[in-house]
């Protein structure tokens, strides 16, 4: 009987240090994040940060041979809920002269499309625009519409494949591969800053496992206190055409009003947001 | 005889309104104050060319151009909280007519105030979910412009009006107050071959609803979202812009009056994302208020319209649009009894479906798109390919084609049989 006590003691003792060990080692672990945690910090960063944000968008799309267009516009980006909510865009074209004055709206929802509007000047209607297939190309450019209002977490599956220094930044390299054939990448690597979060640069490999489209974060700013992009580019290694974008006027928590997002505003887009 | 089409070509231009007057008044001196005051000023426009050949035969005037103009657009642009001033004129040189000629498209000044805004002056208005099928959308529209191979913005003309925009926080609304009658205009006899029931008689005359308080057309749309859909209510008051013919006597006529029944229009329409795509649904009454009873048979009988639209996007930058239209004639029955002799008779039910194909190629700059209505009630149809190419931000050119066809002479495409045209648009852009 006394031994089989003993016994009894004995186990709860290695019990407790088995837990003790366990909760010790708990702590350390949590300092290294997973991929996913990674991945949503880095689209917290750079698609949901701040209530608000504003800036005017110069877009340069050159082709192969050098031949550029140019798409400008105000951007207006307003958060409903947490990072990777909801969330509403308001853009107004200033340039080609064929899209001066049109407006376009997007109520982003996670898990589902978008709804999305457009308003054509020429004839003073506002309409709804189809967007089920978000990898379509953002106003002819090299992004697409996710390249520009971010992708759902949920929608890859994440993993680190490695840590490493991408000039001076200490890098997250992160490979993304689509749960879905919703895309045309079959999977994606991300290098994404430990310190701030946002991804310095992204490669797109296609179905044949070869690298084609590539993204890079050119120039980053400090606004209002927030890391941002001011300068980034898109190359289509295939086509050899490629985007790039400079954000001027960005600013932060700037209180955009809930009405903007409206057909009346759309028809009329107030010339404080779009100066 | 409800689709013999006006054969009074009209000019889009109303000179010596009083309304445009007291706008150039006004615009004159916004202009000044804006000047003194350093307001917000801008100016573009375009340089176009038009021109729309026949395929088929000669028009009837013996011309084989349906369109041939050079055109010059200028749109002034200014503003100043609360105000803001715009100009759209047109210049062109039209080579059939061989004529210069000079077009306010739209002259407006907004005032905006947090709660509501108006709008004063000729502007275009669009509303209802229809592509190029137009139930609540009651204002006047161009269909020469259409079939002639114009671009699709002059298929709307402009409306002298008074619009307030009311903005509470459980819907927002739109009224509309329009003194001067604008009519639809209707393809040039010289230049197009149309069906008229009573061609022979030359001696016509057009009567307009006169400027009075009691014509005055009103409009009201009151919408809001719901549920992630966009709800319209519409209501109209005011008159058909197609006009009717009213002959001096049934048996003998020598002399036809052209008149523009009176109308009211109460409808409502629905658009939201449904089925991966977008769903419209849209639907009117349309209150023919002369023929109630629908025994004249010179005036429209009551009909009740119907539109359902499904948009999607198929695959990259390739979109596809279908729509179901109808038409139903309410009193049919005393439309049947009271038609004259020899007159096509109309359909209970007419009816249209339609289907827009558009594929945008090279990073949006090259549009190929189709278009095709086809009666199934009438059979006939409209095919309309289009090819559009951006040489550069400022220069597109598109070429196209309309070929009308099927049914009979005195329906809607039937009756444009013989007016196929291949055409051309370039424009530079600034």
């Amino acid at each position: 009987m006394n031994n089989s006590k003993f016994q009894i003691s004995n186990f709860k003792f290695l019990i407790v240090c088995a837990l003790c060990s366990t909760l010790c080692v708990l702590p350390f672990k949590a300092f290294s994040l997973t991929a996913e945690e990674v991945v949503k910090k880095s689209q917290e960063a750079f698609f949901y940060q701040a209530k608000d944000f504003k800036a005017r968008v110069m877009m340069k799309l050159i082709s192969k041979s050098g031949q550029e267009r140019v798409r400008e516009l105000t951007m207006l980006r307003k958060n409903y809920g947490a990072s990777g909510g909801e969330q509403k865009y308001f853009m107004y074209f200033y340039q080609p002269a064929d899209v001066k004055d049109m407006t376009f709206m997007v109520y982003k929802f996670p898990a589902k499309d978008d709804d999305r509007w457009l308003f054509v000047p020429a004839i003073n209607m506002v309409r709804r625009i189809a967007a089920q297939d978000k990898s379509s190309s953002f106003v002819g450019s090299d992004f697409t519409y996710e390249d520009v209002s971010g992708r759902d977490v949920e929608d890859d599956t994440h993993t680190i494949t490695k840590e490493e220094k991408l000039d001076t930044r200490e890098c997250y390299v992160i490979k993304s591969t689509p749960k879905a054939q919703d895309v045309d990448y079959t999977y994606k690597l991300s290098w994404i800053d430990k310190d701030n979060f946002l991804p310095l640069k992204d490669e797109y490999y296609d179905k044949k496992g070869e690298l084609y489209r590539v993204f890079s974060a050119d120039e980053i700013k400090d606004v209002k206190g927030f890391p941002t992009i001011t300068k980034r580019s898109m190359k289509n290694l295939a086509s050899g055409h490629r985007t790039e974008v400079t954000y001027t006027k960005a600013d932060y928590n700037i209180g955009i009003e809930d009405s903007l997002f409206s057909e009346r505003f759309l028809k009329q887009p107030p010339k404080k947001w779009i100066e | 005889m409800k689709r013999a089409q006006s054969i009074e070509h009209r000019t889009q231009t109303k000179t010596g309104s009083i309304l445009l007057s007291v706008i150039w008044a006004l615009c004159s001196l916004f202009w000044n104050l804006s000047f003194a005051f350093a307001s917000d000023i801008s100016i573009h426009g375009f340089l176009q060319g038009n021109y729309s050949v026949n395929t088929e035969t000669s028009n009837p005037d013996g011309g084989d151009f349906k369109w041939a103009e050079e055109r010059l657009q200028l749109k002034l642009d200014a503003s100043k909280d609360p105000f803001h001033l715009f100009l759209k004129t047109d210049a062109f040189y039209d080579h059939i007519d061989d004529a210069s000629k000079l077009e306010l498209r739209e002259g407006y000044i907004d005032y905006s105030s947090s709660a509501w805004d108006l709008r004063l002056g000729r502007q275009i208005i669009t509303w209802g979910l229809g592509d190029l099928i137009f139930i609540n959308d009651v204002f006047p529209k161009d269909y020469e412009a259409f079939f002639s191979g114009r671009p699709m913005e002059y298929l709307k003309i402009g409306s002298d009006a008074v619009k307030l925009g009311m903005y509470p926080s459980f819907a927002s609304a739109e009224l509309i107050v329009i003194p001067f009658f604008e009519p639809n205009n209707f393809p040039d006899p010289k230049r197009f071959h149309i069906f008229d029931p009573m061609a022979s008689i030359t001696n016509r005359e057009e009567e307009e609803p006169a400027t009075t308080l009691e014509n005055m057309e009103i409009a009201l749309r009151i919408y809001r979202t719901f549920a992630d859909f966009d709800v319209s209510l519409y209501f109209y008051k005011g008159f058909l812009r197609q006009p009717y013919m009213f002959p001096n006597n049934m048996t003998m006529p020598t002399k036809i009056d052209l008149f523009y029944p009176e109308l009211s229009v109460y409808g409502t329409s629905l658009q939201g994302r449904a089925f991966d795509g977008v769903l419209s649904l849209e639907a009117g009454y349309y209150d023919s208020r002369e023929d109630r009873d629908g025994t004249d048979p010179m005036t429209p009988n009551s009909q009740t319209r119907f539109l359902l639209g499904y948009l999607r996007q198929m695959w990259e930058d390739f979109t596809i649009g279908l729509q179901y239209y109808s038409e139903y004639m309410h009193d049919y029955s005393g439309y049947e009894e009271n038609l004259p002799a020899g007159f096509p008779q109309e359909k209970k039910l007419h009816d249209l479906a339609s289907v827009r194909l558009t594929q945008f190629l090279i990073h949006q700059t090259l549009k190929l798109s189709f278009f095709a209505f086809y009666s199934p009630s009438e059979e006939d149809y409209l095919l309309n390919p289009e090819i559009k190419y951006n040489f550069s931000d400022s220069i597109w050119a598109a070429a196209g084609a309309n070929i009308f066809g099927g049914g009979r002479e005195w329906t809607q495409f039937g009756g444009l049989d013989r007016n196929d045209n291949l055409y051309v648009q370039v424009r530079y852009e600034f």
